[in-house]
Formats: C-alpha cells, structure tokens, sequence
C-alpha cells in the first residue's frame, strides 16, 4: 500500500522531472548551477586536506589513506563526483551549442560584448575547457595511478606514501606551471560561475550582496591556496 | 559632421544581406540618430535610390520598435535610451558608423533593418495577462490594497517595451529579461496570483520554443535595456519557474 502511494506520488513526479530537465531551458539551467555548487563544495573539501600537505603531513597521510580506502567515499562519493564533472561539462556544452544556434546565422559586423559584460562571463566555456583539460592531466598524474596502484596488482597498504607520491609530481616546473594557469582559470570560472549559480536558482534579495561578496573571496582564495600548495612542494622536494 | 555610415541592406525575408557604405555629410549634432537616417534616405530618394527601411513609431522612447544595433551595441553607445533619443552628438565628426539589424534566430529580419518580434508577442499571448471579469461586476483593481515597494518593483517591471535589445545584446540570444519581466508583473501583485504557476511555465515554454537562448548571467541585457529592467525578475521568474515546477 505505502509502496503503491510512493510510486503514485513519486513516479509521476520524476518522470515530470525528467522531461522538463530536456524540454526547459531553465531545468538545464538548474542542473548547470547545482551541478557547479556541488563541485564548488568539493573544491573545498580538496583544499582543507591539501593544506595539511604543508602544514601538518601526518594528517595529510592519513586524511588521504581514508579519502582512498574509505569504501563509501571510494564507491559512492567518488562516481557521484565524476558525475558532477561529466553532467556539468556535457550540460555546458549542450547550452553553449543551443546559444550559439540561437544568435542566427548572420553574425553581427559589428559586436563590443565588451561594452555590457565582463570577459569572464562571456568565456566561460574557455575557462571550463582549461579547467577540463586541467583535470585530464590531474587524473593522469594522481587518479590513474592510485587506481593502479590499489586496484590492478599486489600492492599493500602503505598509510604513509600520499605526501611523498604528491610533493615528487610538482619537482618538474612545467607541471607547477601548467597547474597554476589552470587554477588561475578556475578563479576567473569560478568568479562568475559560482555567484551566478545562485542567480539562477532563484536568489536575488538582501542576502545577495554578501553572497556576491562571499563568493568573489572563494573564487580567489581557494585557487590561490592551490597555487601556493604547488609552488610550496616546488620549492620543498623530498631527497632522501 | 561628416559620416561614413556601413549600413545592412537585405532585399526581404528571403534574401541574403550585405553591409553597404553611405559617405553622409551636412549632419548636425542636434539631429536624433533617426533623423540622421531620414536626411540619408531623403537623400537616396532624390538620387532614385531604395531607401533604408527601418522601424520607428513614437520617437519618444517607448514604442521600442527600432530594433538597431549601433557600433556593435543595440540602441548604440548611449545608456537607458532607444534610438530615437540617440542624438549625434554622441559620435564625433568623421567617425564610421556600422548599423544593423538585431541578430537572433527568433528575430529574423524582414527588410534592411527591421525584424519580426512576433516572438515576444507569443510569449506575452501565452500568459503575460490577467482574467478579469467583465460582466459588469468587475472590482476596482485600487479596491486591493497593495504596499508602495511592491506596487513600485512591479511597475519597473512593466515599463518594459519589449524592444528586444536585452536578446540583441545576450551573446546566447536569451529572452529572459523580457519574459522576466513580463512574468514578474503580474507575479508581485495579488491579480496575478490565481493563474500564476500556469503563466510562468507557459511563458517559459513559448519562449523556448521561439528559439531562444539560455541565459548565462553576463547582465549585458540589463546594461543594454532601455528601461532599466533589473536582472532581479531573472531571479523572481526563476524562483516561480521552480515553484509552478513543483506544483505540476
């Protein structure tokens, strides 16, 4: 009975749900914005644990031994964030093609999107691009290699090897160089895209100034702490 | 002043266009930009040639029909204004001056510088109204008492002219201001109330269905409105948008 009354309630709901998520503009525009809040927040997460590289590499071991071995962060945690990617990337990509088949096939002689909006939130689709191509690289030098690591071969459990694995990637200065261009254009996606997230969920009231305010902090500090972190391990490799 | 006009010229609907360029001289820095394009057409009247279409209604400010894009802005360079209270001496002597029409799939162009913005009306004829009763009991709408700050946010919202510069400036074609603001003065005020969650998705699904882009806060239709539409009824629309949604 309870069972029948959730499916009369929620089925419909869903499949509701579902076809205005491919009809409506705005429900795309939802799933662009919760899926950006959602790895804003995880952005978070990742600087309080790189931190500790620095400050406390204990913790840093030990932090990324469980984010590793942790099966609920490993098998359900870690696929709902590589989702977050791969929805708000095709997402984008989607709305950036229906934009541009909006604007007509004649382009304008003339056009100065300069005079009405920053550069920033018109080229969100080149920050994004950097940001995704930053993220192959990323998973090339520390996802990939976990994986390995854990999952293909003999190898133990070692609590002790995540700082040393991390501080060795930044020794070549291209790989610092390529991470702090990248995270300078996380900064620039992030100062529109973060604010402009709660825009489009509806907010726009007393609270926006500060959350504009808020949001403009994040954008900066976090990616700046990112840049700091690599130029730190840069200039602070493990010899033995 | 000496102008170098580079004007789209387009036939019809079905034509392709080009820019041509009109040398213009004897103008006066007091001349509205439309007069301006008079004295051209006058000029090319004389000389046997087809002059310039363009629309204009009022010349106040407030028909909206102008639909230009100056120097790659619409209305040109000047804030809060349509094209008829532009004035020349915005520009300065020997300045090139490109002039088309709105860009949009959802605008096409008819002739030369004017485009079909049938597709607002759409939009507003799929919910932007209230139902009154009209049989001889109709209430007084001032019977209702509504506070000043609401009554004065929803008349902002209604002094939009549906010119069509907010699509002409998005670099996504979006028609979110105007269809914002179209929904957020009726949504403010208790009469529009009863069909509130029905007007909201209707007006939304007519406007995706024009063809129109989506939006991605870059503000360039607020800065470009005429009529200071905020980007605040963006976010009101929104918010109703996610509540009809819910409501089904």
């Amino acid at each position: 009975m309870l069972i029948t009354r959730f499916y009369s309630i929620f089925v419909p709901l869903n499949t509701q749900l579902m076809s205005a998520l491919i009809k409506s503009s705005l429900a795309r525009k939802v799933v662009m914005a919760l899926s950006g809040l959602f790895l804003v927040f995880f952005l978070g997460q990742h600087f309080v644990i790189n931190v500790t590289s620095v400050i406390a590499p204990d913790t840093f071991n030990s932090w990324s031994h469980f984010m590793g071995y942790n099966p609920l962060v490993q098998y359900v945690l870690q696929p709902i964030l590589i989702l977050g990617v791969i929805v708000h990337f095709v997402m984008g990509f989607m709305l950036e093609l229906q934009n541009r088949a909006a604007r007509g096939g004649v382009k304008y002689a003339s056009y100065k999107g300069s005079a009405n909006a920053s550069w920033i939130s018109r080229n969100m689709l080149i920050s994004g691009a950097v940001v995704l191509a930053f993220l192959g690289l990323h998973f090339y030098d520390f996802w990939f290699p976990e994986m390995t690591y854990k999952y293909f071969g003999d190898n133990p459990e070692n609590a002790t090897r995540y700082l040393e694995e991390t501080v060795h990637k930044f020794e070549p200065i291209w790989r610092t160089v390529l991470y702090i261009i990248s995270f300078v254009l996380l900064a620039l996606h992030l100062l529109h895209g973060f604010a402009s997230s709660f825009q489009t969920m509806g907010v726009n009231n007393k609270y926006s100034s500060a959350i504009k305010t808020f949001t403009k902090v994040y954008a900066i500090a976090i990616p700046l702490g990112f840049i700091l972190i690599a130029i730190y391990h840069h200039l602070n490799p493990i010899t033995h | 002043m000496k102008l170098n006009l580079k004007i789209w010229r387009q036939k019809d609907a079905t034509s392709k266009g080009q820019m041509v360029e009109y040398p213009l001289k004897g103008i006066e820095e007091d001349m509205s930009f439309l007069e301006m394009l008079d004295v051209l057409n006058e000029q090319l009247i004389n000389k046997g040639e087809e002059p310039i279409e363009f629309d204009h209604d009022c010349r106040e400010g407030i028909c909206g029909t102008c639909s230009m894009q100056i120097n790659g802005q619409p209305h040109g360079p000047d804030r809060l204004i349509t094209v008829c209270q532009l004035h020349m001496r915005s520009f300065n002597d020997g300045d090139t001056i490109v002039i088309e029409p709105f860009r949009a799939k959802a605008f096409p162009v008819i002739k030369d510088l004017i485009v079909d913005r049938s597709a607002f009306d759409r939009i507003q004829q799929a919910g932007g109204f209230v139902s009154v009763n009209t049989s001889g009991n109709t209430l007084d709408a001032n019977a209702i008492p509504i506070g000043k700050d609401i009554a004065d946010t929803a008349f902002n919202s209604a002094t939009c002219i549906g010119c069509g510069a907010c699509v002409a400036a998005c670099k996504n074609a979006s028609a979110m201001l105007f269809t914002s603001a179209k929904v957020s003065q009726f949504a403010l005020l208790p009469q529009g109330q009863v069909e509130a969650t029905e007007r909201v998705q209707n007006m939304v699904r007519q406007m995706d269905i024009e063809g129109f882009g989506n939006c991605t806060n870059t503000g360039a239709c607020e800065v470009e409105c005429p009529k200071g539409i905020s980007l605040e009824n963006i976010a009101r629309m929104n918010k109703e948008y996610y509540k009809a949604s819910l409501k089904g």
